[in-house]
């Protein structure tokens, strides 16, 4: 008891400078097998540390204090001393030891979803992600528990914050795999399809060496929203993508592909007696919904069709060419499509005629002018940073020894500047 | 007539137009097959006994083809044209094994001859001789049927050719045997080959080697190529070919391949205004006529021509399969080109001129507004078809977003990609120290 009276000191004493935090944190080290042997007795301690003045000391303490099995009842009372650290901790001390952090983190959401609130776990969650991660480009561990708990509590919105910025430096190629799987459901809640696919692409187009299930799982919703926003599919994955996904994907997801095949005809009835046969499957993978969205998609982009080639049509023929029931049917279709800015039209009740406009934009305004600007702007620090990786891997020693050695392989008459490695 | 007036009638009926359209209602046989002779009458009126629904004309043609094996010796064939007659025509055309047996007897007797006489040649190695032996064994067998044998002797006679002469008798014999097997890459290579021989051909057989060009593009859809070929055959072709093909033919193979390949001055250029085709077009009149009317925009008529025709191009061996290709492309053409020049088109007016309802034009107008053809839009409501001109500003600004939009999409998930592959370097590399 008398160590853990003394650490307590040396964590309060010691949390003002840089340099005391440093030591601190060797302190706190050697100290973590001990505070884990004694975790039952670490409550009383944890009340004389200020998680936000002295965050280090009370990560570790914290750490140790919940590493054992909790039952419900004890969650309840953890959850908002757990909240109340990430909420008040201070962001330099914690980055210093990212490893308890993450782990306290995750046992946060364990306890969350053990006590059926994830909602209580967003808010400190995105705390907790914010706090963490050094850039905004910086995917941390903590990305994919946050989506994860915005999916469980459907709280869509908070989680499209955090998918807003373009990450590019990732830890785990786990955490990014999850973070885009769970990123492309958000986005599909939110009807954000584009977003969506691009985040669903970037799983399944992602190197790897052997197939994973998350890849399938999001190749299976990259074939759904495909069909939803595009209305078509195409098979072939780019170049780019990786010999096992290549090779496998398409095996595990035959029933999507099949479906993909039954929307292209353009025939509603065949699209839904396939929907109808192979319900099972789908509702297994929980794709069901999404499928009744593809099923739906297919009277749009028929629609969206007739605007190419007509200027008017009345509600009848619309119902007929797109196989919809009624004429009314077709009213309420339309009328969904020109609400969503999907189509530009004008519905004439009184003969019951639609009339297809030209997209209205005549890329003028101010507005359009500064959102030129700003794609241009954004692109221009894309590719800035491309320029810099280019760099940054031309000098890379891993990477001029790999070219190196395969250039040998060649004449040594084509000479070029990228320096070999010569045998001595 | 008022001018204006002449644009609304375009192409309806006109009254100066009075002469009736020579309706094609009856193929007449006997006519048809004078056109041909040897083997290829004999497929031709097979192909139209196959294919004609009409008892009459079948018989008529079976009877004709009888009286034609009779002249030669492919026992075979009348055995299978015995078959099909089966006794319908009376017992003048029945079974006659007697003539079977004889010409069998003779063929197996001069099959003798001709081996021995070619082996006596193949031993004294007489060049000259041996090109005969095999020309000889190849005539035997094409007149028997064999078909493949009689190829393979043809070319066997390569070897010895001595001449550009016998080259060119050799190409020939090969390219009269593969049309009728139906090989039409052997034409193909076998008209090249006939082209490459040093010494300039005469007339004649350029003309036979154009048509056996075009008759191979026909065959492999090739229908541009086609016309270009069977344009360029000569007026002296006359009825030297016609063991594969009548000068009618050539007139309506290659005017309806150019009517649905050709763009408008190529169609005058190469077709309307060119002297040597005019000549085969004579023969033909409805498909001269045709022509002029889809070059003069007279649609209605010259779509009535080519219904006419059908029926009859249908029993042709050669164009049957392409027919409704053809006909399809004919139409889409003249549907382009009819709305090509205005700025509105009333589809009352355009029906009219096709001969058609106007719903069923609006639905294949759909179908190559679709397929970008015709840059229209159709007003339903009115039943006016409204020429669409494409706001180049407007398309550009939305393709550079997109494009745009997708660069930006590409680099970051590279930039990611390339961030994993070099976790994942790293990481093997951490392995290794």
């Amino acid at each position: 008891m008398g160590s853990m009276e003394n650490l307590v000191t040396q964590i309060q004493g010691l949390s003002g400078s840089v340099e005391d935090i440093a030591h601190l944190h060797n302190i706190l080290k050697l100290a973590d097998e001990a505070l884990h042997s004694e975790s039952s007795m670490l409550s009383a301690v944890l009340d004389q540390v200020d998680p936000a003045r002295h965050s280090l000391g009370y990560l570790y303490i914290l750490e140790a204090f919940t590493s054992g099995p909790v039952s419900k009842e004890q969650a309840l009372t953890l959850v908002p001393i757990l909240a109340r650290f990430i909420n008040f901790c201070d962001a330099q001390q914690i980055r210093l030891a990212p490893d308890k952090f993450v782990s306290v983190c995750k046992r946060f959401k364990d306890h969350v979803l053990l006590i059926e609130s994830p909602l209580r776990g967003v808010s400190p969650m995105r705390t907790a992600v914010r706090k963490l991660q050094t850039t905004f480009e910086h995917l941390t561990t903590l990305h994919p528990e946050f989506l994860l708990l915005c999916l469980l509590s459907k709280s869509y919105k908070i989680g499209l914050s955090v998918l807003e910025d373009d990450i590019f430096d990732i830890d785990q190629p786990r955490d990014l795999f999850l973070y885009c799987y769970y990123g492309g459901m958000i986005c599909i809640g939110q009807k954000r399809f584009r977003k969506a696919l691009e985040l669903l692409h970037n799983v399944v187009t992602a190197p790897m060496n052997i197939i994973n299930a998350i890849a399938v799982e999001a190749y299976k919703k990259y074939i759904l929203v495909s069909l939803i926003h595009y209305g078509q599919f195409s098979t072939s994955l780019p170049k780019y993508a990786s010999s096992a996904a290549q090779r496998n994907l398409k095996n595990f997801c035959q029933p999507y592909i099949e479906l993909a095949t039954t929307y292209s005809s353009g025939k509603i009835a065949e699209l839904e007696t396939y929907v109808q046969t192979n319900r099972e499957k789908f509702d297994n993978d929980k794709n069901l919904g999404l499928v009744k969205q593809v099923v739906s998609s297919m009277y749009k982009h028929n629609i969206q069709r007739l605007t190419q080639t007509y200027l008017t049509l009345s509600l009848q023929d619309i119902a007929s060419t797109v196989q919809l029931g009624s004429p009314k049917e077709a009213e309420m279709h339309v009328l969904q499509m020109i609400q969503d800015g999907e189509i530009f039209a004008t519905i004439n009740q009184k003969d019951g005629m639609v009339r297809f406009l030209e997209d209205p934009e005549q890329y003028k305004t101010c507005e359009m002018i500064e959102h030129i600007d700003s794609s241009i702007r954004r692109i221009m620090t894309l590719s800035r940073k491309l320029n810099a990786m280019d760099e940054l891997m031309s000098y890379d020693p891993l990477y001029l020894t790999k070219v190196g050695r395969e250039r040998q392989r060649f004449d040594f008459d084509d000479f070029d500047t990228v320096p070999q490695k010569f045998p001595i | 007539m008022e001018p204006e007036d002449e644009i609304y009638e375009n192409g309806g009926e006109q009254p100066a137009r009075s002469k009736p359209i020579i309706s094609g209602e009856q193929l007449d046989v006997e006519a048809y097959a004078s056109l041909y002779k040897d083997r290829t009458k004999v497929a031709r009126l097979l192909f139209i006994a196959d294919h004609c629904n009409n008892e009459a004309m079948q018989l008529e043609a079976l009877r004709m083809a009888y009286d034609e094996i009779k002249r030669g010796e492919n026992t075979l064939l009348f055995r299978e044209v015995v078959e099909k007659i089966g006794g319908r025509l009376g017992d003048k055309y029945g079974m006659d094994s007697a003539w079977c047996e004889t010409v069998d007897r003779r063929a197996e007797q001069k099959k003798e001859r001709l081996e021995s006489e070619l082996n006596s040649y193949r031993t004294n190695l007489i060049k000259e001789s041996i090109r005969m032996g095999y020309n000889d064994f190849g005539d035997f067998h094409y007149a028997h049927g064999a078909l493949g044998d009689a190829f393979k002797s043809y070319v066997r006679t390569r070897d010895y050719c001595t001449t550009s002469k016998h080259i060119i008798s050799m190409c020939m014999n090969a390219i009269l045997v593969s049309i009728e097997m139906g090989q039409f890459t052997h034409v193909t290579s076998y008209v090249s080959k006939a082209e490459q021989t040093p010494e300039a051909l005469d007339q004649i057989t350029i003309a036979k080697l154009r048509c056996a060009a075009g008759l191979a593009h026909l065959e492999t859809k090739k229908y541009k190529l086609a016309a270009r070929k069977f344009l360029e055959t000569g007026p002296e072709l006359g009825s030297h070919y016609n063991e594969v093909i009548a000068p009618q033919d050539v007139a309506t193979y290659g005017g309806l391949c150019a009517l649905a390949s050709f763009d408008r001055t190529e169609l005058k250029n190469k077709v309307i205004d060119n002297v040597n085709f005019r000549n085969f077009l004579e023969l033909v009149p409805e498909v001269r006529e045709l022509i002029n009317d889809f070059y003069s925009s007279h649609y209605a008529s010259c779509l009535e021509y080519l219904g006419n025709l059908k029926p009859n191009l249908l029993l042709d061996i050669h164009l049957h399969d392409h027919v409704e290709t053809l006909y399809d492309q004919i139409r889409h053409k003249a549907l382009i080109q009819y709305t090509h020049p205005f700025v509105s088109v009333d589809l009352h007016m355009m029906a009219n001129a096709f001969k058609t309802s106007v719903a069923g034009l609006e639905k294949e107008l759909e179908a190559l507004i679709t397929d970008n053809q015709i840059q229209a839009r159709i007003d339903s409501h009115n039943k006016i078809l409204y020429a669409r001109h494409a706001d180049q500003r407007n398309a550009t600004f939305q393709r550079v977003l997109q494009t745009g939009g997708e660069f930006d999409q590409d680099v970051r998930s590279m930039l990611l990609r390339a961030n994993l592959i070099k976790y994942d370097h790293n990481l093997r590399a951490l392995r290794k120290l």
